[in-house]
């Protein structure tokens, strides 16, 4: 097929798009002021992070047709394996300070020896735990949700959310998860800035972000994805074609939650902290809008969709929040604390309403690209 | 003794108010195959409506008025939010009943000013009470025979009037009925107005018991009253008013025990064995997918 | 397809609308008319969310206190305050991003947060942009230690949880305690542990899920467990329901709470009825009669103060705290001769201020060094507070 041989070309370039991205990142955090520009970076940083946890979900929503509402589930077991493996051993005591101490008592970063190339291979190593032991527990989960069609499983997979939430929140497993309360004083992308030199949060946090969703492309290019898209078309025909319903469900099942987990890591590194208290159902709720803006079945286009979204709810608006008082004494009408949600929400439901299927319906952004080219040689396609 | 007591008086007025939100959930899923994420917030905006009628009419205008105005909210988010949707995936709608949930919660923070919103003392309803040694409020005693009546009210509605038959057909089968000449868009609206209505009264209850309103107060009674309505067998009524007042009872005795911080894990546990054994809820219909 | 078109003009349209404005107010923003410099204080409150009522009280203070005193010498040129507010939304997932317009602002220091999640949540992008943090009522450990630039002027819940658990041992000869707080909320379960820690005696502990409203499952657990005073230091939102609730169902046993607790809004609730209600806080009314009048004429004068002050002219504490943390930031500032954020906090440290709550002053990790709090109860009938005792623990 012509994608099929297209796709290598398509590839090369799309590695170049991001080799470009990475570099201008680094590039703009060197050289603006990094005081003026602290909320872009921080946009920049989180927006990286949502992107992941967009893909992550659009490859089981989106591609594999499972509609899961479990996504902050599987962020916050995440979020919580990273935190708890690398806390560094002198500060546990002032974290856990409820229980007397952590019941962990090594870190990760500590353990590889510490300094930069400790802090690189604790992270790393302490990300694919995190996304392991997510995968894991997606893989418990899924035994008897799986079963389960479409609002069912939606319903089933958000209830062990809330209960995850809950077993992790409990004050019995204090020594361990610090209870209700928050962990902190991990490494963080900030601890990637070294010292007054070269400042390198958001390349890392681009970087990881990039290097997983580039896994999950790659996934979805590969067998198995057309074995996901089979299953989402049709599940009776696809399992007529010999595909493995349950094998091919619990594969998605448990790599979109691998990569849910990591990113909940990512999530504790962007937000300086990880509380069970922020990884509510709302916050599904606004993967699963990025998501739906940005088009179901299109990672390019949850990728984009990620970084409008936080831009426009914590940076572009914000100005609504406050009382303006123009020159001429004229008091601008409406504006007041509470503003920028309400036009916020506003925006959104004029996307979903008029953009019905999102920024980039099912396509990627290559394909933007190749349609064009390939209407110019052949006329017609 | 008392203490028992109390939980089984709590738990019942908690179930009959989880009931009347999820009849609003349960209607709208049995027609449109809509998971209404909204429905929970338009209970909140119902108690705000409450809140700020009062301060201008006096309580026997305020009260209809307030269901009036939430019906029509109800009428209103169906118009302009769910029927541009009608031939869009499933999914397209569920992400706007979430975007509307968002709107109104923020409209909400924005018009308070995130302040919570003391709800009016209601004669009667809001007095105090002492059954066997607990003090509690006649809100609890009435909720469910009021519960009862109106479910009485609707299943009449539902079975013996034309909207109804329209409705029950239009749950049946959306395109037939269609061409049978039911006019769809006036049954879905009903089914709204019905639910949004059912909803306020709920918030009249809800709201004298536990009397402060904050943007966030429609959230977890939503959720609770939607796994509820699952939990009875999402589309069935009777199911929805059974699994209502099982969930309300066993959050509260979750809440009385030790483990009081696994009451709505426990809940979702609870549904999660029902989903699993009889993936339709307690009263649901079976399903059969035609290839 | 034109349809499309036409909501993506549309839509667009209004986006620029919405650009225009924030373009005008980039330039209009700045009171300099009469060529003043300016020096911004950031405010890290929360303005919605459940701590609101707190945050919005707690601001109240500082606003107050700006008006009073809108310049401040620093280094022998007058400077015109500027208060950069920030919300938080007393979420700890919003409160980095909040934290980052703040430092994004210019500011020269930054007042807050009420809460101590949020704080702990902003405190490292503070840290970070080299930027001084003056925590005016987050009681937690957790904000000041391990952050270098996090400071406050109150003090600390192993203090607060000590001092209700022994007043509840003097007073009520308490010998089980039911504890009630709000899962995952740092200020709740940390005072509920210091209070366990410090109480000699049995006690039964709950926590409740965010946004909870049926409360009477717990309360009546506690009288059922015969439990001799409830501890719950829960926020605003929260308490003003625990009291009405336990007014309506005739609760004979005492609650104690702690500072979040002294507000009008909680005292209003236990208006009228047999609540024995007894609360720690920083400032008693009528500590500083002179600040008590001046307030009150502020918030009667302006109604939007008003009504952020739950609509009646009751001084809470936590109000008193914002004033000082404003005064205290000027001082700062004249210490250090200098706008410059760096200079601030080199400066901070050894900052002292006698405010209307006390004098304050800060040990080497920047919390303040304060040994009294004062414990009010509520005279239901006359709707005020009354002072009960003031408590020193050394």
């Amino acid at each position: 097929m012509l994608a099929e041989k297209k796709s290598k070309k398509g590839a090369f370039i799309a590695l170049c798009c991001v080799a470009v991205l990475l570099i201008l990142v680094i590039v703009l955090e060197n050289t603006l002021d990094p005081i003026k520009n602290t909320t872009f970076f921080t946009v920049l940083r989180k927006g990286a992070v949502y992107a992941l946890v967009a893909s992550s979900m659009n490859l089981l929503n989106g591609f594999t047709g499972l509609f899961s509402l479990g996504q902050a589930g599987f962020m916050l077991v995440g979020a919580y394996t990273y935190a708890i493996l690398t806390i560094p051993a002198a500060s546990r005591d002032s974290v856990y300070y409820l229980y007397g101490g952590s019941a962990i008592h090594f870190s990760l970063p500590e353990l590889f020896g510490g300094g930069a190339v400790g802090l690189i291979l604790g992270v790393l190593a302490a990300l694919v735990l995190a996304g392991l032991v997510a995968a894991g527990v997606a893989w418990l989960i899924g035994l008897p949700v799986l079963r389960l069609k479409s609002d069912y499983l939606a319903i089933a997979t958000l209830g062990f959310a809330e209960i995850i939430r809950a077993v992790l929140q409990w004050d019995k497993l204090g020594p361990v998860t610090n209870g209700a309360n928050a962990l902190k004083n991990f490494p963080t992308f900030s601890s990637f800035n070294l010292g007054s030199g070269l400042r390198l949060s958001i390349f890392v946090a681009f970087l990881l972000s990039a290097v997983c969703i580039a896994v999950i492309l790659l996934l979805i290019n590969s067998s198995y994805g057309r074995a996901f898209k089979a299953i989402r078309e049709d599940e009776i025909a696809a399992e007529a074609m010999g595909i493995n319903l349950a094998k091919h469900k619990r594969l998605s099942f448990c790599i979109s939650s691998f990569f849910a987990g990591v990113g909940g890591g990512l999530f504790a590194m962007a937000m300086n902290m990880a509380q069970a208290k922020t990884f509510t159902t709302a916050l599904t709720y606004e993967i699963l809008l990025i998501v739906v803006i940005g088009g179901i079945g299109s990672i390019s286009g949850s990728c984009i969709a990620a970084f409008l979204y936080v831009a426009a709810s914590e940076w572009w608006l914000r100005f609504l929040d406050t009382e303006i008082i123009l020159k001429s004494g004229f008091k601008v009408p409406l504006l007041r604390n509470g503003f920028r949600m309400v036009v916020f929400s506003v925006v959104i439901m004029i996307v979903v309403l008029f953009f019905r299927k999102g920024i980039m319906g099912d396509k990627e952004l290559p394909d933007l690209f190749r349609k064009r080219a390939a209407k110019g040689k052949e006329g017609s396609k | 003794m008392q203490y028992a007591l109390s939980i089984i008086l709590s738990g019942i007025s908690l179930g009959g108010q989880y009931a009347l939100i999820a009849i609003g959930y349960t209607l709208v899923y049995g027609i449109l195959r809509l998971i209404n994420f909204a429905h929970g917030d338009v209970f909140m905006v119902a108690g705000l409506f409450m809140v700020y009628l009062s301060t201008w009419f006096p309580l026997w205008v305020a009260l209809p008025v307030m269901l009036l105005l939430t019906a029509a909210l109800g009428f209103v988010i169906e118009r302009s939010a769910y029927k541009p949707l009608r031939s869009a995936p499933r999914m397209s709608v569920m992400i706007s009943a979430i975007g509307v949930s968002y709107l109104l919660q923020n409209l909400a923070t924005y018009i308070t000013g995130g302040l919570p919103k003391t709800y009016p003392e209601l004669p009667l309803l809001s007095e105090s009470i002492t059954i066997g040694g607990v003090s509690t409020k006649w809100v609890t005693v009435v909720t469910p025979f009021l519960v009862v009546v109106l479910v009485f009210a609707l299943t009449q509605l539902i079975n013996h009037t034309k909207v109804g038959m329209a409705m029950r057909a239009v749950a049946k089968d959306f395109e037939t009925s269609q061409l049978m000449g039911i006019k769809i868009n006036s049954v879905i609206s009903m089914t709204f107005i019905i639910g949004s209505f059912l909803a306020g009264v709920g918030s009249m209850l809800y709201f004298t018991n536990y009397p402060s309103i904050v943007p966030l107060s429609g959230a977890l009674p939503g959720l609770r009253a939607f796994v509820a309505a699952v939990f009875g067998g999402i589309g069935s009524v009777p199911g929805a008013v059974v699994g209502a007042f099982i969930i309300g009872m066993s959050e509260s005795v979750i809440k009385g025990s030790p483990f009081s911080i696994f009451s709505d894990a426990f809940t979702f546990a609870l549904l999660i064995v029902i989903l699993v054994v009889k993936p339709t809820g307690l009263f649901g219909e079976k399903v059969t997918d035609k290839v | 397809m034109k349809k499309k078109a036409l909501s993506l003009l549309l839509s667009g349209a209004m986006v620029m609308g919405l650009a225009a404005c924030g373009g005008g107010a980039a330039t209009t923003q700045a009171p300099g008319a009469s060529g003043d410099k300016v020096v911004r204080i950031g405010v890290f409150e929360p303005s919605t969310g459940d701590s609101g009522p707190g945050g919005k009280q707690e601001m109240l203070g500082m606003q107050y206190a700006w008006s009073e005193t809108p310049t401040v010498e620093v280094g022998g040129e007058t400077y015109q305050v500027e208060l950069v507010y920030a919300d938080n939304g007393s979420d700890s997932a919003k409160a980095p991003t909040a934290a980052a317009d703040l430092v994004s602002k210019d500011v020269a220091l930054v007042l807050g947060s009420y809460g101590s999640g949020v704080s702990i949540a902003g405190g490292p992008v503070f840290e970070e942009a080299g930027l001084a943090a003056i925590g005016v009522t987050c009681t937690n450990p957790g904000v000041t230690a391990g952050n270098d630039y996090y400071f406050r002027i109150c003090f600390l819940d192993p203090f607060q949880g000590t001092v209700l658990a022994n007043f509840a041992q003097e007073k009520f000869s308490a010998k089980k305690a039911y504890l009630l707080g709000e899962l995952g909320n740092d200020y709740d379960q940390g005072l509920l542990t210091f209070f366990e820690q410090a109480f000699d005696g049995e006690v039964v502990k709950d926590s409740f899920p965010t946004n909870t409203a049926d409360f009477s499952t717990y309360l009546n657990k506690a009288v059922s467990e015969g439990c001799d005073v409830i501890f719950c230091p829960v926020s605003i939102a929260y308490s003003t329901q625990i009291v009405k609730l336990a007014a309506s169902m005739g609760l004979d046993t005492p609650i104690l709470g702690g500072d979040t607790l002294d507000s009008n809004m909680v005292l209003e609730a236990a208006q009228n009825s047999e609540v024995q209600l007894y609360v720690s806080t920083f400032y008693q009314e009528g500590g500083a009669p002179e600040f008590d009048e001046g307030i009150k004429a502020y918030i009667n004068g302006d109604a939007t103060a008003m009504t952020n002050n739950g609509g009646n002219d009751t001084i809470a504490a936590v109000t008193a705290m914002g004033y000082d943390a404003y005064y205290t930031a000027l001082e700062a500032l004249k210490a250090a001769g200098s706008v410059n954020a760096a200079d601030v906090k080199a400066a901070l440290p050894n900052v002292t201020y006698t405010g209307v709550s006390g004098a304050i002053a800060f040990d080497a990790t920047g919390d303040a060094v304060r040994d009294t709090a004062y414990i009010k109860t509520a005279d239901t009938a006359n709707n005020v507070w009354t002072l009960e005792a003031t408590q020193t623990v050394k």
